[in-house]
């Protein structure tokens, strides 16, 4: 059904390109404990990949190992063809990946506009130098060229209102978008989104879900989703790929993951503990 | 209605971003800075110059560069001092090994060899945190007092181990030395200040001012979305160590015209600017001037009040001034880290509304 070389066609119509980044057997341990055993999998460009899989079961680790946030104890991952080395998380940002966190990190002593703004600051080249003389050296420019794309993402994510407030004084729904906004404002290539809709009410969720399908849609991105709400991971993804205790025990379309019995048990059948 | 917002409308990111967005605020600005070049130069007398302007336009310069360093960077520093003796100190070597070279260059030079010397001593900051890092640049503090009184090469071997400012001019107006009027000084140090202020303002409000931000509220975070945490800490050392340096360099040269390392750059130094700071509003530039005009003008006031017309001894009226000070620090660190400015935006924001407070 599907060509894997050179992407496929989805069931609603858009067309899914060739492998961007490629996992190849990670193992990340903390000390005696496994994390993550032995996963390999690919996203491709344009897709919707989606990571579940019980608490505990390795997939925070798992973002954590794409933004290099950690170093796996083993294996490889691979990015647009080239074997990636070891890199330090800002220098795989500027890569192109962006990332929201599970328990949400963003700068609460300043704006929501500045928080966006530092989403930008993978763009932003004028120096220390530059900065200083704003006016004269092309860095106010540089600023409102930035800001304006800032804009763009505040309109899309609905949060006009907020652009001044302090993010230390929002609301948990909206700090979850805020925290989006940044992550979109570095036009990242992929972007990994963990439990982005955890602790949302059904309208809040339903609005981040719109989110999602539309910045896909429009801007093309790449996107690799943590969730719980097995019904938002069916709606939303292209591919799952299910771990359990830190191993892949499923991965493919939304439908063919759901009939899988190792699945089936590890959600449904016996309880962990 | 005294003061608005609603109504002043921003056509443009240009105008959002100035920094003074509500056209009341920037005509405010613009008077002071009226009255502060056009108006004071004309009444200010030696006394109002030593005991409250001089002083006070320097400890703004050392307090914005403290500011960029604990309240945009997050970072601590007690080596404030130390950082002046080093402005001091390259300040007197510059003047004396290139005498016809401007002192306003060699103020901006002692500026750069401090900075250099700041970026060293902030090395410990990639590893080290909090209570840690301030013992490491109390550490900097005591060692750079005991070098320039254990090297004789830096009071240019001078029997009294002091250092004597010479006399020099900018457009044949003497800024050092005996014979400055007090116009000159505070024309001279109101100047490098309002550079200092605008290149303060310039970083803190772009890409290099979020970066530190980003540093001082998650550090995680910021290294995720791009930021160096290397390059960031040493740059805020670097700008913040700068300034510091150039109101050392100023405080020797211009203010005191002769220094003894111990007495003018001690620990107590260190603390003074460390309170400007606090008490102004961390992470403000205009809490930087707030902090360094409250604590300049409060011993002059207690001493005009308490001991001119009240009677009240000396000894008291400086006791009453750490009891004071003390007080507010407690306060200020418990309910309002942000400040004397940040009293200022309440009461502006009380304006706004008034008198229709809901
Ligand atoms: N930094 C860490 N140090 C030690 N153990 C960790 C660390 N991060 C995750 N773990 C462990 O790894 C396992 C997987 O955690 P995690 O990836 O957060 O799971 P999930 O996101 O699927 O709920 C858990 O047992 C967790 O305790
Ligand atoms: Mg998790």
């Amino acid at each position: 059904m599907k060509d894997m070389n050179e992407g496929y066609l989805t069931a609603d119509g858009r067309q899914i390109g060739g492998v961007v980044m490629e996992l190849k057997d990670i193992t990340l341990r903390f000390g005696g404990l496994t994390a993550i055993e032995k996963i390999s999998f690919d996203i491709r460009d344009g897709e919707i990949r989606a990571i579940i899989g019980p608490n505990g079961a390795g997939k925070s680790s798992m973002l954590n190992v794409i933004s290099g946030f950690y170093v796996p104890s083993d294996g490889e991952v691979w990015f647009k063809g080239v074997r990636r080395g070891p890199m330090k998380p800002y220098e795989i940002a500027r890569l192109g990946i962006a990332r929201t966190f599970q328990n949400i990190a963003l700068f609460d002593g300043m704006s929501v506009l500045d928080n966006i703004m530092t989403g930008r600051l993978t763009h932003m080249k004028k120096g220390l130098i530059a900065q200083a003389g704003w006016w004269f050296t092309g860095a106010a420019r540089e600023e409102y060229e930035n800001r304006e794309k800032v804009e763009r993402i505040i309109d899309f994510l609905e949060i006009q209102n907020i652009r001044k407030t302090p993010v230390g004084r929002l609301p948990y729904g909206l700090k979850k978008r805020v925290e989006l906004a940044r992550a979109l404002a570095a036009e990242p290539k992929i972007l990994l989104l963990d439990e982005p809709m955890a602790g949302m009410n059904v309208e809040e969720k339903e609005d981040m879900c719109r989110f999602v399908l539309d910045l896909n849609d429009e801007f093309g991105t790449t996107i690799v989703l943590i969730e719980h709400d097995m019904g938002v991971v069916m709606d939303l993804s292209d591919r799952v790929v299910v771990m359990d205790y830190g191993k892949k025990i499923g991965d493919g379309a939304p439908d063919e993951v759901r009939n899988n019995q190792a699945v089936v048990d590890a959600y449904l059948g016996v309880a962990h503990d | 209605m005294f003061y608005r917002e609603a109504g002043d409308f921003k056509s443009s990111y240009q105008e959002d971003s100035q920094t003074f967005p509500i056209k009341f605020d920037r005509l405010r600005y613009y008077g002071v800075l009226i009255v502060a070049f056009g108006i004071v130069p004309l009444f200010i007398n030696d006394y109002w110059a030593s005991a409250v302007a001089v002083p006070f336009l320097i400890y703004a310069i050392a307090a914005i560069g403290l500011n960029i360093l604990v309240g945009y960077a997050g970072l601590v520093s007690l080596g404030t001092g130390g950082f002046m003796a080093v402005g001091a100190y390259s300040v007197y070597k510059l003047m004396t090994a290139f005498p016809d070279i401007s002192i306003f260059v060699h103020v901006i030079l002692a500026g750069v060899v401090t900075a250099a010397v700041g970026v060293l001593f902030g090395l410990p900051s990639l590893r080290i945190k909090g209570f840690y890092l301030a013992v490491a640049t109390l550490a900097a503090q005591f060692f750079l007092v005991w070098l320039f009184n254990k090297v004789p090469w830096f009071y240019n071997y001078s029997a009294s181990g002091q250092i004597t400012a010479p006399e020099r001019t900018v457009f044949s107006v003497f800024v050092t030395g005996a014979q400055t009027s007090a116009t000159a000084k505070y024309m001279f140090c109101l100047v490098i200040l309002t550079l200092v202020a605008l290149v303060a303002r310039n970083l803190t409000r772009g890409t290099v001012g979020r970066k530190w931000m980003a540093i001082r509220d998650m550090d995680i975070a910021a290294e995720i979305i791009g930021v160096n945490p290397l390059t960031t800490k040493l740059s805020a050392f670097a700008v913040s160590s700068f300034f510091i340096g150039i109101a050392g360099a100023l405080f020797f040269s211009v203010y005191l015209g002769a220094a003894e390392v111990g007495e003018a750059f001690g620990i107590q130094k260190s603390f003074l600017i460390l309170f400007m700071v606090i008490i102004g509003g961390l992470g403000s530039i205009f809490g930087s001037f707030a902090g360094a005009a409250f604590l300049v003008l409060l011993p002059v006031f207690l001493k005009n009040v308490l001991v001119g017309a009240l009677g009240w001894p000396t000894d008291l009226a400086a006791h009453i001034e750490l009891m004071i000070v003390g007080g507010l620090i407690v306060v200020f660190l418990i309910a309002e880290p942000h400040g004397l400015a940040q009293l200022w935006r309440v009461a502006k924001e009380k304006l706004r509304l008034w008198p229709f407070p809901y």
